[in-house]
């Protein structure tokens, strides 16, 4: 066991997230550096995924290090019925870091029971995505200049999305107002409402997409309502059209305000958005690689002058 | 003389472990929880007892034997009101509810089949979020799980 992993947001305290924001920093001003020369990172990949896994490879690479790995578990022993234990005892005798991508929920967090080395979650099955979380928050500070006091409006699937439910927690440290937009069948569940008045956290539900709202945010967080999440396809009928956004509904916006999106999206942010100054969803990718080599780095214990 | 025949059944013991009002239906639950079956130990099981409180319970008295607390609080899991009797010389020397402990290891099975727990070969770990009201917290997939739908292994 070790504890440099990084398997869930709230493995990170206020300071951790603050310490790897300026990491951040660095790697965004110039994310060439050659720190990782020398060592082997394995990317495991036990679920497609190809997004995250260019962003993490292109950060160890553009980190001089090399990296071993598999891209869907298929083609490994797992198919085979060889245990995820076993998989992380054979790669850790290989490499310096481990980061993995598994389609069974809390697949990492054993992971990092088992392994000697650090694991870096890159996602398990529907419940964390770290490194998400930490791009999302760093391109929040990045487009605000800070964290503190911001009202953040997160619209979509507000009852499955993983990404969603880090960020409250993620930001909960930095006295944020949130507004949660949902369709009644994908409200935000109990638990977190009951974490953000633990927090002293201010909340407001809404089921209309207004505006009004948008025009207090500084953030607008959209996230993709899904069919399959439905089990009334009528319902879904009804307000798949209602958790859109268009161009012209960012008229009378903030200045400073910022549209992110977790991405792929698909219909929930037009086409005409994307012209728009404050489309952020874009860049707010690109600054996944500059968190990943954050994340890379603080894992190692690598100093970043 | 209801009274006395009370003391018959928790006293007669010389040394060891009676655990009281058991709910009837919980009986061998409870039984299993503690494993029972690899005890030596002359063991009395009692069931659909009469009791004021309850309307029925149950009732186990393990001879010479005394239980870590971690082993025993288990039982809370589905039998939160259980009392324990330790016994020496036919005296008791203590008395207590159990409680549930912090944290529990192995015995539940986690309800998400999509977490690790149920894929590997390997134990489970749940955090009791709130102990009055029993909701176990998933170390893995970090799931919650309500007392009503607690599944033991």
């Amino acid at each position: 066991m070790n504890n440099r992993s990084l398997v869930a947001i709230s493995d990170y305290q206020k300071e951790d997230i603050l310490r790897i924001l300026k990491l951040t920093e660095k790697f965004d001003e110039n994310p060439n550096r050659r720190l990782l020369e020398g060592k082997v990172c394995a990317t495991l990949f036990f679920e497609p995924s190809t997004r995250t896994r260019l962003s993490f490879e292109t950060a160890v690479n553009r980190l001089g290090g090399r990296i071993i790995g598999f891209t869907d578990a298929a083609t490994t022993s797992s198919s085979k019925g060889e245990t995820l234990k076993d998989t992380i005892k054979m790669v850790n005798n290989y490499v310096d870091l481990i980061i993995m991508r598994h389609y069974l929920e809390g697949a990492a967090r054993y992971a990092s029971e088992v392994s000697d080395v650090p694991i870096i979650n890159a996602g398990d099955g529907a419940n964390q995505h770290p490194t998400q979380t930490m791009l999302d928050i760093y391109s929040i500070y990045k487009t605000q200049g800070g964290l503190d006091n911001l009202t953040i409006t997160v619209v979509g699937d507000l009852k499955y999305g993983r990404t969603v439910h880090s960020l409250i927690n993620g930001m909960s440290h930095f006295n944020p107002t949130f507004h949660f937009i949902a369709p009644e069948e994908l409200k935000l569940p109990d638990i977190y409402k009951i974490f953000c008045d633990s927090k002293g956290i201010k909340y407001y539900e809404h089921s209309d997409f207004s505006e009004d709202v948008i025009n207090q945010s500084d953030i607008l967080y959209m996230t993709r309502v899904q069919r399959e999440r439905f089990t009334d396809l009528m319902e879904y009928e009804k307000v798949k059209n209602v958790y859109i956004l268009r161009k012209d509904m960012l008229r009378n916006t903030r200045d400073n305000l910022r549209v992110l999106h977790p991405l792929p999206r698909v219909n929930e942010i037009q086409q005409d958005v994307d012209e728009s100054p404050k489309a952020y969803y874009f860049e707010q990718a690109k600054n996944g690689m500059f968190a990943r080599q954050a994340i890379i780095c603080d894992s190692l214990g690598i100093n970043v002058e | 003389m209801p009274q006395q025949r009370k003391e018959l059944q928790v006293a007669a013991l010389c040394n060891g472990t009676v655990i009281d009002h058991i709910p009837s239906d919980q009986v061998y639950s409870v039984a299993d929880l503690i494993r029972l079956e690899r005890l030596d130990n002359p063991i009395t099981i009692g069931c659909n007892l009469e009791s004021r409180k309850m309307g029925t319970k149950g009732i186990i008295k393990i001879t010479d034997k005394f239980f870590e607390e971690e082993e025993i609080d288990k039982i809370a899991l589905v039998a939160p009101n259980v009392v324990l009797n330790i016994i020496r010389d036919y005296q008791v020397v203590e008395k207590r509810r159990v409680t549930l402990p912090k944290v529990i290891k192995g015995i539940v099975k986690c309800n998400n089949p999509k977490c690790i727990t149920n894929n590997e070969p390997m134990k489970t770990m749940f955090y009791v979020l709130n102990p009055d009201n029993i909701i176990l917290n998933c170390h893995y997939c970090d799931i919650k799980i309500e007392q009503k739908d607690i599944i033991l292994k």
